[in-house]
């Protein structure tokens, strides 16, 4: 295989189709970001759930003299005995359970009062509004039913909560964006594959003279599709740099701009969108170069 | 050279075939005019050689191989040893005349040194010499018509296959093409040659092969264009 011979061959292809080739490469840049996008989407939600599944805790929240009216405290105020008896039970959960700390009324008070300072309700009620619990750190954060089933309803307990229940609406969010442009990548994808189609149907006419003698002097099937697989693929090539670079851009705007206004979420760093360049390059490449060959075999007979 | 042992060509969608239960034999060394009406089959046979088309029943053996059970992958090594020339001349228009010989040789993976030393002397051989960077446009069709047979010969081709080669030529550039082509064949190259030129057959006295609506009606040594009544 003589490169330059080849590389001159896919430089005159390209230049010849030039309106055909920007399309290529824009639909393919657009739809390579957005697969690139939903991979990086992924990994945040990962990211997240590693980091704040490590954070949350299952509360085991007690009766109040106030909760009388619910059906489970309709005995009261959970006793001292209920509190231990649950306590007891915890430990018994070894494989489960990786802590429990307990939280009186009083130190649920002092923290409300730190995270709500300006609350009106602060002065309306005292310290003994507020549910003692047991806040427990399980081993495997989804296993939350077990624990549900196991506790709620026992005496004095007034109800278990999973913390997880909050994030999962944000996680819902991000997982109905991933699929968003999840359902848009494959669209893109599939007109990108139309464009390389016509793109290759369209060169391989333009170049019917010189295919012709390359058949008629005995070039094998290899150098006769070569140029136009080449072609197709650098075309990719193009879409797939532009697609890094809308994507490196996305990473920086979410860096300087959204980590400012969203603090409480930890965007994943640079490595990861960098780690995603390779695979769009890879699978941008491919792509095209399987479909210029699909459609070679219709149009390119021996 | 060239066997066809009672090759039929049925195109689809066709009654008649276009070639009828042919058999004949070419000889290493020989030149072969292949004379016809229009429609008569001389293209089919040309392209049953070329292994365009496959026989509808019988067997087409050309080099020794027998092309129907050639394996798709395995045609271009086998028209790497033979050469043709075709009446519209078939030159890229934006090559130089060298470029278009050179064509031949890039595509088939020739290295660089290799394609430099044989395209002057192949087109040295054809009366071209010293003509290598003019364009096809500017040169007569006689002299377009020896590049197409320089690039044709420049593998140095066992069989060289001319369909019409002087289809479109005056009779003097015509008679200069054939000495080239006879010149060719006394290397100890085939010449099969289709043409509808009577003036060149009777001149030339060659074997000559008719074919009638799809029917091998004549095969005659040293023949002339038809039967003078």
């Amino acid at each position: 295989m003589r490169a330059q011979f080849v590389l001159s061959e896919i430089g005159v292809g390209l230049r010849r189709n030039l309106t055909m080739t920007i399309a290529v490469v824009v639909s393919v840049a657009l739809s390579l970001a957005l697969a690139g996008a939903s991979l990086l989407v992924r990994d945040q939600v990962n990211s997240m759930k590693d980091y704040w599944y490590d954070k949350v805790e299952v509360s085991i929240y007690f009766c109040t003299k106030a909760d009388k009216t619910s059906p489970q405290c309709a005995a009261g105020a959970a006793t001292d005995d209920q509190v231990k008896q649950v306590k007891a039970d915890l430990d018994k959960m070894n494989g489960l359970v990786q802590t429990s700390t307990f939280e009186s009324s009083q130190e649920a008070y002092q923290r409300f009062k730190q995270t709500n300072p300006d609350n009106p309700l602060l002065a309306a009620v005292g310290a003994d509004a507020m549910p003692q619990s047991w806040r427990v750190k399980l081993v495997d954060p989804t296993k939350f039913d077990v624990m549900q089933s196991a506790f709620a309803g026992k005496p004095g307990v007034k109800s278990v909560e999973d913390q997880r229940k909050i994030l999962e609406n944000l996680f819902g969010l991000l997982r109905g964006l991933q699929t968003a442009a999840f359902v848009i990548m494959v669209l893109m994808l599939f007109v990108a594959l139309l464009l390389i189609v016509n793109t290759v149907r369209v060169s391989a006419f333009s170049r019917r003279r010189e295919t012709g003698i390359m058949r008629l002097v005995g070039a094998s099937n290899f150098y006769v599709q070569m140029p136009f697989i080449a072609e197709a693929a650098f075309a990719a090539l193009l879409g797939a740099a532009l697609a890094s670079t809308l994507l490196v851009g996305g990473h920086f705007f979410v860096q300087g701009w959204l980590q400012k206004k969203v603090m409480f979420i930890h965007f994943i760093g640079l490595s990861s969108v960098l780690a995603v360049i390779p695979l769009l390059v890879v699978v941008g490449m491919g792509m095209a170069g399987i479909a210029a060959f699909f459609t070679l075999r219709k149009y390119l007979k021996v | 050279m060239i066997r066809f042992d009672n090759v039929s060509k049925t195109y689809p969608k066709q009654n008649r075939p276009a070639l009828d239960n042919v058999s004949l034999e070419i000889e290493k060394g020989e030149f072969v005019f292949l004379v016809g009406s229009s429609g008569s089959g001389k293209s089919t046979f040309l392209r049953l050689c070329l292994r365009e088309e496959r026989p509808s029943t019988g067997s087409v053996h050309v080099l020794g191989k027998d092309l129907g059970k050639l394996s798709n992958w395995k045609v271009p090594h086998m028209r790497r040893q033979l050469g043709t020339v075709f009446q519209d001349f078939r030159l890229l228009p934006n090559k130089t005349v060298g470029q278009n010989v050179a064509f031949a040789l890039e595509v088939i993976g020739k290295p660089k040194s290799a394609i430099n030393k044989v395209v002057p002397e192949v087109l040295d051989l054809v009366g071209l010499g010293g003509k290598e960077e003019r364009m096809p446009g500017e040169l007569s069709g006689g002299e377009q018509q020896r590049v197409a047979i320089a690039r044709a010969f420049v593998n140095r081709p066992m069989l060289l296959i001319a369909d019409e080669p002087t289809g479109n030529l005056d009779p003097q550039n015509s008679v200069g093409i054939m000495k080239l082509l006879d010149r060719i064949n006394r290397t100890g190259t085939t010449v099969l040659m289709a043409t509808h030129d009577q003036a060149i057959v009777d001149q030339m006295r060659k074997r000559v092969i008719e074919l009638d609506k799809g029917l091998l009606v004549r095969d005659q040594a040293r023949g002339v264009y038809g039967y003078q009544s």
